[in-house]
């Protein structure tokens, strides 16, 4: 039976909208593609983003990859980043292997637009263009707010630090504990001075740029003057140049405020190697000779410590360490008579000089130790709660509390 | 003014790299800022040399004590000195890397000097046993802790201590040798060193401000100006 007059209308009209719309598809992507010789799919979407809280020096741009991109039997090789600027001429800028799909453009000024384009780049020297994008100009962010919980938490510990400063320099009287192994600096350095023996000094091993080297150049300064007043020998030798200059002035303006001037030799601070194991064998060698009565190990060690703090041990030396590296911490204790671990190392010369500005800098520090105890003991109970409750209020608590406290 | 210049510069710096932390455009500031350090230390590594040759010569000199060592240090500083600033030996010439292999920089380097220094690492290995045997004899309670402690996560490493506690139900695993040291590890240990970190962090701040508010000038002098 034929179709009716009004179906085949409808037919013919549903063949011809189906026409229509492969030919707009293949218009369109023949509009957005430039195939060159050998044609193969370009890239598409391409994107071109600013990257954030940067000096507005990056652009990432992205893209999907070919659909002639297969993983394993690919006809793509690469991707080719072709930029230009201010309508002037296309260059490369970049090119990527096949199955990427990003690029990070460094090379931008803040002050220009920049137009993109990615070519795929096919094995038989085929390439696909894709369409430019449109002008991107990169911006600058003045404030990386990434980073304001650490900003924050950065102005609340700085700012009670200071707080306690002034309160200590009005006349208020602050407690501090007693800190063992410097109490026992007096007796170690009775200790030499008795036994007519030498002190030694080691300021770690790394140079003025680590923290804990200008730390324990601080607490030389302290024991210093006190070697001074006795009149005992002491040596200290360095593996960085500008620790041996910035040790000899030390050594020198303790000397000077005790009035032992004609005392002070530039001998006493030598520079050995910059080598750790070097180092190590000429201290060593220097312990076996010279048998120290007392050894101060306080600064950056690494893999040395416990060849010079059993070194020391074997010779008899009262030894005095400290440190702010975790994993040397307990080979200090095992080997050492005293040992600081770690915040006690920084503690060290606020304490050693008593001078209530430098004692108040300490209460500040304790504000950041009740705050560091609070935030655990409200996340341990949190994470607790939630585990066994399902609460999302207490999950919610867990998860910003990780958000605060993870610095990306 | 030799106290006053050095504090202004350590405030002045400090506090442009603690504001370039949060501030990507002045983030270009802290890297030119340890570029000028390491430039600084390049030259005072001379005054490092300087000394090493001074103390040396003396030495001879004065025939004090090993004196014939000195000699020794000295032939080694200059050999080295000489075969790595001129390139001696080195295909590339003096444009060539200092430590293109087969130049005798590079063999020095390798066939001395690495070898030397591993051995005094190695010596690690008889002081970790001399240490551990004084830290873990059992005088009091700590110690006795410390030595339980001490084993199961010796034990725990080995094979033997798996072997140890095979026998164990599954109810009960938490008591096998292995998982006491996880356990160790992963629990005791690694809160006490975040304890520790914490509290390093914290004394670095306080420390750092100190420093930069010239609260502590000791490093450069005692009560400034």
């Amino acid at each position: 039976m034929p179709p009716a007059p009004g179906a085949r209308s409808i037919a013919s009209g549903g063949r011809v909208l189906i026409l229509t719309l492969t030919l707009i598809t293949l218009t369109s992507s023949l509009l957005a593609t430039d195939p060159g010789p050998g044609s193969i799919a370009p890239p598409t979407l391409i994107m071109v983003n600013d990257l954030d809280y940067d000096n507005g020096e990056s652009l990432t741009i992205s893209w999907v990859p070919s659909l002639d991109d297969v993983p394993g039997q690919s006809e793509v090789v690469a991707y080719r980043i072709l930029r230009s600027s201010g309508g002037g001429q296309e260059a490369t800028i970049g090119t990527v292997l096949a199955g990427e799909s990003t690029f990070v453009d460094q090379s931008v000024n803040r002050d220009s637009a920049y137009v993109y384009r990615v070519a795929t780049i096919a094995a038989n020297g085929g390439e696909g263009y894709s369409l430019p994008t449109d002008a991107v100009v990169p911006n600058r962010e003045w404030l990386n707010w990434d980073l304001v919980w650490l900003f924050l938490a950065c102005l609340v510990l700085g700012g009670s630090v200071v707080f306690f400063i002034e309160t200590a320099r009005r006349g208020k009287k602050l407690f501090v504990r007693k800190i063992a192994g410097l109490e026992a600096i007096d007796e170690a350095i009775g200790r030499a001075t008795e036994m007519g023996r030498p002190i030694l000094y080691i300021p770690g091993i790394q140079d003025m740029d680590e923290v804990e080297t200008l730390a324990s150049l601080t607490i030389l300064g302290k024991v210093s003057r006190q070697i001074a007043d006795y009149d005992t020998q002491l040596f200290m030798p360095v593996a960085r140049s500008l620790v041996m200059t910035a040790g000899r002035e030390t050594i020198k303006t303790s000397y000077l405020e005790a009035g032992r001037a004609d005392a002070f030799n530039e001998d006493m601070v030598r520079y050995i190697t910059d080598e750790q194991f070097g180092y190590v064998a000429a201290v060593d060698g220097y312990m076996v000779r010279e048998r120290p009565a007392t050894i101060f190990l306080l600064g950056a060690f690494f893999g040395e410590s416990l060849v010079l703090a059993e070194m020391g041990n074997s010779v008899g030396a009262i030894q005095i360490a400290g440190t702010a590296r975790p994993p040397q911490i307990p080979f200090f204790v095992a080997a050492c008579d005293y040992t600081l671990i770690g915040e006690e190392l920084f503690a060290a010369s606020a304490y050693l000089s008593g001078e209530p500005r430098q004692l108040g800098s300490l209460k500040g520090q304790d504000v950041g130790k009740g705050i560091a105890m609070a935030v655990i003991l409200i996340g341990v109970a949190a994470a607790t709660i939630a585990e066994l409750t399902g609460s999302g209020f207490f999950a919610g608590v867990v998860s910003t509390l990780q958000n605060v406290f993870t610095t990306r | 003014m030799n106290r006053t210049l050095p504090f202004l510069l350590t405030f002045i710096v400090g506090f442009t790299i603690v504001i370039a932390t949060f501030s990507p455009p002045l983030d270009r500031l802290a890297v030119d800022t340890a570029v000028f350090f390491s430039i600084i230390a390049v030259f005072a590594m001379i005054l490092g040399g300087g000394n090493l040759v001074k103390i040396n010569l003396v030495k001879i000199t004065r025939r004090q004590r090993d004196w014939q060592f000195a000699i020794v240090t000295l032939v080694g500083f200059f050999f080295v000195l000489i075969i790595g600033l001129f390139k001696v030996g080195n295909p590339g010439g003096v444009t060539g890397q200092v430590d293109a292999p087969g130049t005798p920089f590079f063999d020095v380097y390798t066939y001395v000097f690495v070898p030397v220094g591993a051995t005094m690492y190695s010596l690690l290995a008889f002081f970790i046993a001399s240490a551990s045997y004084r830290a873990f004899r059992a005088k009091n309670r700590e110690a006795t802790i410390l030595l339980i402690a001490a084993s199961i996560i010796m034990l725990g490493a080995t094979p033997f201590g798996t072997m140890l506690t095979a026998w164990i139900p599954d109810s009960l695993d938490i008591f096998e040798v292995p998982n006491l040291h996880f356990f160790l590890m992963s629990s005791p240990n690694l809160a006490g060193q975040r304890a520790i970190m914490i509290g390093i962090a914290l004394g670095v701040i306080s420390y750092s401000l100190r420093v930069l508010l010239g609260v502590e000038r000791s490093h450069i002098g005692k009560d400034g100006g």
